[in-house]
């Protein structure tokens, strides 16, 4: 027994320090936990603070671009209004429109911090609880999806990017409905790689890549980019097909989270379905 | 002494903002990022306590780690350095020893034996941190171009951070 504790006594220094690796590697993956609460996240007051004074400054750097950009979606959403279009038909009644029902709404936000420079990264965004922003809610930008919220506190939150390991957005090819899942090799940020679409679709580049109708956090039809190169491994049923991002996260500055007012609904459906499986 | 304890706790407050308010928005490449705060862990005194170096290790990396949303990221990596530290400081010590109270520097010991101290643990804590953040060896030739640039990258903000800040030889 003493012989133990001299053992002890004697690597006190390494023990300690697998102790404390140990500890590390325990909050490391309880982070990694999809939306875990934890104290020790981007979303506390100090951090909050220090980060909004970064911004406030950098923010004048990309002024221009930002303009840009939401000009550039301004003018987009304008071309959709019913002011801009010419009537065909000249019965056109008016009538209170019950086929269409909101289904999703739209929070603004800021970005606060980003990172494109680790192979995981994050945004922080200064809306919170209090605006009703809660974890899993998809977050975009001016032209295209941003990624989606993990942790939120009462002013702010933070985003999951795209730009992350385990980011796995479904999304499909404008032209022809195939659908794949569009992952990040972690080097270029302006580029993305769309994967599982079949080897005999047919694709060419310069494809539109938009989101799918089956995601219950993203609207479906958001423009994402374009395919600028696919080769075909060898060995491989699939494509790997490279994407332009049309979105440059870069200097991101103004977003948009969104709100489906039917997700519960789609869960709740969903959930019952899981019920009788494991029932049976 | 108490001067001493000012001094690094001036250092830690100073180094984490800088790594924080500006090294963090700079985009180099995007994916060369430089870690000048482990500056703080290397000018720390040679013959600090062991077991004290830990729990500051510990502090420094989580500190980093808050603005980066990535618990326990950067704190594995400060205490993988802390941990080689004493050992590589022994391997590598002068013919005549460390005098007490020395703080690694390249004024106090050289430019070449700096370089020999600074390279190996600025490695190995670039090594760590980015194996538990991509957390898979399959883009392994990647991360380790990744872990060679950035170390070089902070290697040269080290020395030039070192050059910046001399102190007027009255003061020591």
């Amino acid at each position: 027994m003493k012989l133990l504790f001299q053992l002890i006594w004697r690597n006190n220094f390494t023990l300690f320090f697998l102790l404390l690796q140990v500890l590390c590697f325990y909050l490391l993956i309880q982070n990694n936990r999809f939306q875990q609460a934890s104290i020790l996240n981007a979303t506390n007051q100090v951090v909050t603070n220090t980060m909004e004074m970064v911004n406030y400054v950098k923010e004048y750097i990309h002024l221009r671009d930002n303009n840009t950009s939401l000009a550039e979606e301004n003018a987009r959403l304008r071309s959709l209004l019913n002011e801009n279009k010419y009537e065909i038909d000249s019965l056109f009644i008016p009538v209170k429109d019950t086929v269409n029902l909101q289904q999703y709404e739209y929070i603004t936000a800021n970005v606060i911090n980003n990172s494109l420079r680790y192979r995981n990264n994050f945004i922080t965004l200064n809306k919170g609880s209090l605006q009703g922003v809660q974890p899993e809610m998809g977050v975009i930008g001016p032209s295209g999806i941003v990624g989606i919220v993990n942790h939120v506190s009462e002013h702010y939150c933070t985003v999951m990017s795209l730009l992350h390991k385990e980011s796995n957005s479904s999304v499909m090819i404008k032209r022809n409905k195939f659908f794949g899942s569009l992952k990040w090799d972690g080097e270029d940020p302006n580029f993305m790689f769309l994967n599982e679409i079949d080897k005999t679709v047919p694709i060419q580049k310069g494809d539109s890549i938009i989101t799918t109708t089956f995601s219950s956090t993203f609207p479906s039809g958001i423009f994402i980019g374009t395919v600028v190169d696919y080769k075909v491994d060898a060995g491989s049923p699939f494509y790997k097909i490279k994407v332009k991002m049309a979105l440059n996260f870069n200097g991101l500055s103004h977003v948009y989270i969104v709100r489906n007012l039917m997700k519960e609904e789609q869960r709740k459906l969903e959930d019952k379905n899981k019920a009788k499986e494991s029932e049976s | 002494m108490i001067l001493t304890i000012l001094r690094h706790v001036l250092r830690f407050l100073l180094l984490i903002a800088m790594q924080v308010i500006i090294l963090n928005n700079i985009q180099l490449a995007t994916f060369i990022n430089p870690f000048l705060y482990v500056l703080f862990l290397l000018s720390l005194p040679v013959h600090m306590p062991k077991l004290l170096l830990l729990p500051i290790a510990l502090i420094t990396g989580l500190s980093i780690d808050m603005f980066q949303n990535t618990p326990g990221m950067h704190a594995a990596a400060c205490l993988l350095l802390v941990y080689i530290r004493p050992y590589w400081l022994k391997i590598i010590s002068p013919r005549d020893g460390y005098d007490t109270d020395t703080e690694p520097s390249i004024k106090k010991l050289g430019f070449a034996w700096y370089m020999a101290y600074a390279s190996l643990l600025v490695f190995a804590h670039h090594f760590l941190l980015f194996f538990i953040e991509v957390f898979r060896f399959s883009e392994f030739l990647d991360t380790l171009i990744r872990i060679g640039l950035s170390s070089l990258l902070t290697l040269l903000l080290i020395i030039i951070t070192q050059y910046l800040t001399v102190r007027p030889k009255s003061s020591n």
